[in-house]
């Protein structure tokens, strides 16, 4: 976008001020990076508190934009690290799960996906035909021997110290090896251009959120890793109404649930519960854990509408 | 093997004969020949149009999604790289193992190798979302990976398929070179170039059969590492169907009978427009036709192993899978290629009389085609086979139904590999002239040759 432009439209200024403003709360180390023509070029914008300033066009950003205002080279490399001392763990109590969906609903629009992409999934599951059907969500295992890593040509995907599998769509070069690789679906491709606005695309990449997306590359559950740097739970573990979702690390053997907000011992939880992997016969190490679908809080429902 | 016979038949003839018979392809451009690469040009252009429409909206252009997220590409490149296999079988096994009548058939399965196997390497670019970071395989390229590897055994059997051809046609473009009077510049230019001054001498013949031999012999481990690796896109995954221990060997018998119906059929057309029926005869269309049925037993050997064993467990997967191929959705397909391309091939080419060039050209087309939709069952239903079901997606993530662009896409590529031929055809002699010389007792074609 070019900069003539957004001066000859104030209420894209104004926009720009709250970005600044944003910016400035957040600390100066942000403000170091946006897309401008010139280097040094100054544009006038109001302060938060009334006053008229003069600032380098370079450290403007948009306020409704994710961009944290952190360069590119910066957010793949601490993205590629992941963060220190964290062993990430996600436990789906699958008896409390009716099928409510805000979990799917809060991904999509956190990831700008389309509404057939699901980085998380939840599922019609039943095991056998005497056994009750129950209700799955299915987010990436974050497997810790992930089949899909293994094959990747380029490093374009990766598993971190943190234990999150990540995908890099900067460096992807769309094989799709690492789909036919996973065997628990948990991957997606970018088959058309994503839907988004020419100034939305111009966003810096951010690869703890696969944000913007791109075409003609993979996208994936992240376990929101961009979430867990700001110290909070995942998309989807705190829009669940139903207290299914138990996020934490293992690490400390902690878990917390992202509805009631409680936190227990991830080893007890497991052990008491008789949590369990999916497929742990295929040696993939899955970092998700369920809780068996028994005793469950609502009977179960039959889907409507939804295919 | 009755090497005496064949050799016996062309010995009679003429040095001047032979070369004037076998370079008289490369002197007439007839009108058919023309029309046929014009065709050739207009797919090739519909192919690029179709790519260029590919690389602007995105592969959702083809039937491809989420759950079959490789389709007729990938099935088509197993395919290519199946086809070259056999510039390994007859330039480099069944000449070192002795098999003389194989000598006029060489040329002819090598430059179906170079272009099968350029194509394939191309037919993966096409299949890639993001063709313009390729050269990431290079800056940030993971040899864990077995795309690297398969990168790797490609390039290097590509140029060591492009030596071996070049190789024994250095005397021939010597030959052309001095008795091609009347060549249009460009192609004297060619020749002057290419013979790289080729004399004839007894020490020069010696070096080029001791350079082509090093190759034959480098080549064969190579063309089995380029199809086992193939296999093994598949064989690496967990999935149902691909986790498969024989894929390696499964995958290069099924490619040695690919490629033995391909030269057969080159062989048809090449006899029939280039009046080659002196050079290419009854005997080697025969010999042809034995090695076809050798292959297909050898793959159906191994078709029992990968569908029988499995069905008799019947783990729930793969019960699910083989169910769809044996009387599900893809029942159909499946046993017309079983049946088609390789049972009643193999039952039809025991009989002596199915083994003359028009029937066994028509066998052929059979097992080519069965081939090719062989690759596209081995590829696709699997991946719909997933161990969670598939839900929450929309109806034609359920199926695939390959999309025009795809198929206009891969048969360009098709055509690719056809005017590669034909383009060969028209600048150099497709029967390997000094072979066939020296096999009818003219030794000194420099010398007999100036008379």
């Amino acid at each position: 976008m070019s900069t003539k432009e957004e001066n000859n439209n104030p209420r894209r200024k104004f926009l720009k001020t709250l970005g600044l403003a944003a910016g400035a709360v957040s600390g100066a180390g942000m403000l170091s990076s946006f897309t401008s023509e010139t280097e040094n070029e100054k544009v006038k914008v109001l302060s938060q508190d009334g006053q008229l300033v003069e600032v380098d066009a370079k450290s403007l950003k948009i306020a409704n934009n994710p961009d944290k205002g952190i360069e590119l080279t910066e957010l793949q490399k601490r993205g590629r690290e992941g963060i220190p001392g964290k062993k990430w763990v996600m436990v789906i109590d699958l008896s409390r799960c009716q099928n409510a969906r805000k979990c799917m609903e809060a991904c999509q629009t956190a990831h700008e996906l389309r509404p057939e992409q699901h980085h998380i999934n939840v599922l019609r599951m039943q095991d056998t035909k005497q056994t009750a059907p129950y209700y799955m969500p299915k987010p990436c295992y974050h497997c810790d021997n992930p089949p899909c890593t293994k094959v990747c040509p380029v490093n374009a995907t990766f598993k971190r110290q943190d234990g999150i599998v990540l995908i890099d769509n900067e460096r992807c070069i769309g094989c799709r090896f690492c789909v036919a690789a996973c065997p628990y679906s948990a991957r997606m491709f970018q088959w058309f251009e994503p839907e988004m606005t020419e100034e939305e695309k111009m966003r810096t990449y951010d690869i703890e959120l696969n944000v913007p997306q791109k075409k003609g590359t993979i996208t994936k559950c992240l376990f929101s890793a961009d979430r867990l740097r700001e110290g909070k739970l995942p998309y989807c573990v705190s829009a669940c109404p139903n207290g299914v979702y138990y996020f934490g690390d293992r690490n400390e053997d902690a878990v917390t649930n992202g509805t009631t907000g409680e936190t227990v011992r991830f080893s007890e939880l497991i052990r008491d519960n008789a949590g369990y992997t999916y497929h742990e016969e295929l040696g993939t190490k899955p970092q998700v854990y369920y809780l068996p679908p028994k005793d469950r809080r609502v009977p179960y429902k039959a889907p409507e509408n939804q295919s | 093997m009755d090497d005496n016979s064949i050799n016996n038949q062309t010995t009679n003839n003429s040095l001047q004969n032979i070369i004037s018979d076998l370079t008289n392809p490369i002197k007439r451009n007839p009108i058919g020949n023309k029309i046929w690469v014009t065709f050739l040009v207009l797919v090739i252009i519909a192919g690029l149009v179709a790519y260029g429409y590919q690389i602007k909206t995105g592969l959702g252009v083809t039937a491809m999604r989420d759950y079959s997220s490789w389709g007729m590409y990938i099935g088509h490149f197993v395919f290519l790289v199946a086809v070259s296999l056999v510039g390994s079988l007859v330039t480099a096994i069944l000449k070192l193992t002795g098999q003389k009548w194989a000598t006029p058939v060489t040329r002819i399965s090598e430059i179906i190798a170079v272009a099968a196997v350029a194509l394939a390497g191309l037919t993966i670019i096409v299949d890639m979302g993001h063709p313009d970071r390729a050269l990431n395989l290079f800056l940030h390229g993971r040899f864990a990976s077995p795309i690297l590897w398969d990168v790797t055994v490609v390039t290097t059997y590509l140029v060591i398929s492009v030596i071996l051809l070049f190789l024994p046609l250095i005397p021939d473009i010597a030959i052309l070179r001095d008795h091609y009077t009347d060549a249009p510049k460009w192609k004297k230019k060619v020749y002057n170039i290419l013979s790289l001054g080729w004399k004839g001498t007894e020490e020069q013949y010696k070096l080029l059969k001791k350079s082509i031999r090093i190759m034959m012999v480098l080549i064969m481990p190579v063309a089995l590492a380029i199809h086992t690796v193939t296999s093994w896109l598949f064989a690496a995954t967990l999935r149902t169907g691909w986790n498969s221990t024989i894929f390696g060997p499964y995958f290069v018998a099924g490619a040695f009978m690919a490629g033995a119906a391909a030269v057969i059929i080159a062989m048809y057309f090449f006899n029939k427009n280039y009046k080659l029926q002196k050079y290419l005869l009854p005997k080697h269309f025969d010999m042809m036709a034995k090695l076809l049925v050798l292959t297909s037993l050898v793959y159906l050997y191994f078709n029992i192993n990968e569908y029988i064993m499995p069905y008799y467990k019947m783990m729930q997967l793969d019960r699910d899978h083989l169910n769809e191929l044996f009387s599900g959705e893809e029942s159909i397909l499946f046993w017309s290629v079983q049946i088609f391309g390789m049972f009643i091939p193999i039952i039809l080419l025991l009989f002596k009389k199915m083994r003359t060039p028009l029937p066994m050209m028509i066998i052929s087309v059979f097992v080519v085609i069965g081939a090719w939709l062989k690759r596209m069952i081995i590829v696709i239903p699997t991946q719909f086979h997933p161990t969670f079901p598939i839900q929450n997606v929309p109806e034609n993530f359920h199926h695939y139904d390959p999309t025009l662009i795809e198929i206009t896409i891969t048969s360009a590529t098709v055509a690719m590999v056809l005017l590669i031929i034909t383009l060969f055809v028209r600048l150099f002699p497709i029967l390997p002239i000094w072979e066939i010389a020296h096999e009818s007792g003219h030794h000194d074609i420099e010398k007999e040759g100036q008379k």
